[in-house]
């Protein structure tokens, strides 16, 4: 049960951090200067863009280093901007809050934002829209730091229909192709499914608190029934679902590659789809008071990071292996959101080092997709450590880190994870275990089938070392994925505890628990068994299969077959039937009405014959009929 | 005085003004049965006037006479027009106003 003195209330802003708002400021007036300038700024455009994403930098590590600076009781700043929304006994303002938590969500989306912007320049060089390709990146960034750095959940909706929009312009940037659009519009949708379940989360906080602010919501969370919490709660997993590409709503995410690499990178690796842990770990007070949320979301995490690993293990794209992976590795996030205060900052930090690895990961392949003239089909590479050698390296660290080899930032941060998983319940640990190895798996295979083996290169592609303004950022990247956990590894359990109701515990760099080396060598094994399956000859061709794991796996977990047959066409057959009894119903009565009426007026129009003597003694009867009834009346 | 015979006298002049009006076909007499049928109205509402010792009902009868008139005007003028156009008087000739 929380109590009330570790719910942290925030302090009013003074001095730098009453400027909090120009994070979100800057990007904003960036992206309309993009979107409005049209043409006359495609000559310097995108480095507006990258100064905009920079700017946002400076000021959060800025307000960042004066939160260093305070005490621990003075870190979470409330930050007002305005009054909103006044309607009777709801009074909602804009405000910000910037928290430990926030401020490290903000350092990443900026941070990381920045390298994937720099990067973008050079990946995007050729294309005649990079201006409004950098536009619609400043736009994902306001979105995105609105989101986290709102003080209620109105106006972190704000930001999470903006990161939708977003990432809907973004998928469907290279809107010429048909695939594109169809990607664009499903991610859409499914999104949708999730706003659903916000919204629904915020009319029950109206309902029940009458407020949604997040420190209002926290203190007044233990005066609600259960079974109002747990509602609460699954609204809640709804949302993130939707907007993590949790199972079931998780189909989405791999159709989203369709958009460029650097998207994929920023918004569906490191930034956008952890918005739902997030979410979860920001409502933590609601969850930790109701056990059937919470083991929800523990389940939705396990059963995702065994799905995304299926999935990764299967295909053949690059970018769908890293999208299935992140599936996965957002599916750890949200088992440890799920374990409560103990996981809440675990997950936190595994998702600030998968921001590193899986993005840097992702830029990799973007610079191997340039290499080989766009291709993405890893059954075409083979080989390429010698000729992208920077690629290869920073990959190579980027693979240590995500399937959690020693010093790297995945083993602390998963290692965490599969920790805290076991002292939740013994399943969901071996569970988290077996991930990992199917983890080591899928990753070996995707080094083993790029960077290894024989050149298997289509005719006329001549690969090459990418440019270094792309080289750059993957080299920073890499250098995150690799020190970050060792950083980080004591220290940001002490800085989250306030924000995620949590007790550190002092966590040793070198000393490994049993499960850890459990973990390490189920490792071991998946990378063993990746590097024999695929040292071979690999066909350039999709080998057809009757293996229904590996078919099942091809096909995203039949998760389209699934969607389509339930809600496709079963919901199309619903509204038929609802058509139908409309049409016989509602269209029925409507029409016998107006066929009342016109009868009515065809027999009455009969009077109408011109005869001014029939007029009159229709005037004759209706006054006689008047005068009867009035002196009847009198009478009766 | 009784108003009696007044009242039995407008109720005869009325029943005359509508069956004039309801069965003869020249517009002229139609529009003279319409006038009697007035008439009539006015003498009732004089004779109930005297009867109960108010002035109502005779300041009434003066403004029927002064609307009388003026619909005599306009009326005579619309009949004048018709019989110019279509060189009849007879009110069944002229029904074109019909569903």
């Amino acid at each position: 049960m929380v109590s009330l003195l570790e719910i942290v209330i925030p302090v009013e802003a003074t001095g730098l951090f009453s400027y909090a708002w120009l994070m979100i400021a800057i990007p904003l007036v960036v992206s309309a200067i993009l979107l409005l300038g049209g043409k006359a700024t495609d000559a310097w455009g995108h480095w507006l863009g990258v100064l905009g994403a920079l700017g946002s930098f400076v000021v959060t590590a800025v307000l960042w280093i004066q939160m260093l600076g305070a005490p621990v009781d003075q870190r979470a700043v409330h930050v007002p901007m305005f009054d909103w929304i006044s309607v009777g006994s709801l009074d909602l303002k804009a405000a910000l809050l910037v928290d430990q938590l926030s401020i490290l969500f903000a350092l990443l989306v900026t941070g990381v934002g920045s390298l994937i912007f720099i990067y973008s320049v050079g990946y995007m060089a050729h294309d005649p829209n990079r201006r409004r390709f950098f536009a619609f990146l400043n736009l994902f960034i306001v979105a995105m730091l609105t989101l986290v750095l709102a003080d209620n959940y109105a106006l972190l909706f704000v930001g999470w229909e903006g990161v939708g929009l977003a990432s809907y312009l973004l998928i469907g940037f290279w809107q010429e192709r048909h695939s594109a659009a169809l990607a664009a519009k499903k991610a859409f949708v499914v999104n949708r499914i999730g706003d659903l379940g916000l919204l629904l989360a915020m009319f029950t906080m109206v309902a029940l608190f009458g407020s949604v602010n997040f420190t209002e919501v926290n203190q007044a969370a233990s005066s609600a029934g259960s079974g109002w919490l747990t509602a609460l709660g699954l609204f809640l997993l709804l949302a993130a679902c939707g907007k993590s590409a949790q199972v079931p709503l998780q189909s989405w995410l791999l159709d989203a590659m369709e958009g460029p690499t650097p998207v994929s990178a920023l918004i569906h690796a490191a930034t956008m789809v952890t918005a739902g842990v997030y979410l979860v770990v920001r409502s933590h007070s609601i969850y930790e008071l109701t056990a059937a949320a919470s083991l929800a979301v523990c389940i939705v995490g396990v059963v995702t990071l065994l799905a995304g690993a299926w999935i990764g293990s299967t295909k053949d794209d690059i970018k769908k292996v890293l999208a299935g992976s992140t599936m996965s590795q957002i599916g750890y996030m949200m088992l440890a959101a799920g374990i409560g205060p103990a996981g809440g900052a675990f997950a936190i930090f595994h998702l600030f080092t998968h921001g590193f690895f899986k993005a840097n990961m992702f830029l990799g392949a973007g610079s191997v997709m340039h290499a080989m003239n766009d291709d993405t089909d890893m059954r075409h590479f083979g080989a390429l450590r010698k000729v992208m050698p920077w690629t290869f390296i920073t990959f190579a660290i980027g693979y240590l880190a995500i399937i959690g080899i020693p010093p790297f930032a995945g083993f602390y941060s998963k290692d965490h994870i599969v920790v805290a998983a076991w002292e939740r319940g013994w399943y969901f640990g071996v569970l988290a275990i077996v991930g990992a190895g199917i983890t080591a798996f899928y990753m070996t295979r995707l080094m083993m089938m790029t960077f290894f083996g024989t050149k298997r290169w289509a005719d006329g592609v001549h690969p090459h070392e990418s440019p270094k303004i792309m080289v750059g950022p993957l080299v920073v990247l890499s250098i995150g994925a690799a020190v970050l956990g060792m950083i980080l590894n004591n220290s940001i359990q002490h800085w989250l505890a306030p924000p995620t109701g949590g007790h550190p515990h002092d966590a040793a760099l070198w000393e490994i628990p049993w499960q850890g080396w459990v973990t390490l060598l189920v490792v071991l094994v998946g990378v063993a068994i990746g590097y024999l399956m695929y040292r071979g000859e690999i066909s350039f061709e999709q080998p057809h299969t009757t293996n229904p794991i590996v078919y099942i796996g091809r096909n995203d977990l039949l998760a389209d077959k699934f969607n389509d047959a339930v809600f496709v066409r079963g919901g199309g057959k619903a509204a038929a039937g609802v058509a139908a009894v409309d049409d016989l119903l509602v269209d029925g009565g409507v029409r016998s009405t107006a066929t009342l009426a016109t009868s009515l007026g065809g027999a009455l129009g009969k009077l109408e014959n011109g005869y001014t003597r029939s007029y009159g003694l229709t005037m004759v009867i209706g006054v006689v009929v008047v005068g009867a009834v009035l002196i009847l009346g009198r009478l009766a | 005085m009784s108003p009696n015979a007044y009242v039995v006298l407008s109720a005869i002049l009325f029943s005359i003004g509508l069956l004039g009006f309801l069965i003869r076909r020249n517009v002229l007499i139609a529009f003279m049965s319409v006038e009697l049928m007035l008439n009539s109205a006015n003498l009732a509402m004089v004779a109930f006037s005297y009867a109960n010792g108010t002035l109502l009902g005779q300041v009434g009868a003066f403004f029927v006479m002064v609307v009388a008139a003026c619909e005599v005007v306009i009326g005579l003028a619309i009949i004048m027009i018709i019989f110019k156009t279509r060189r009849s008087a007879s009110v069944d000739d002229q029904n074109q106003l019909k569903h």
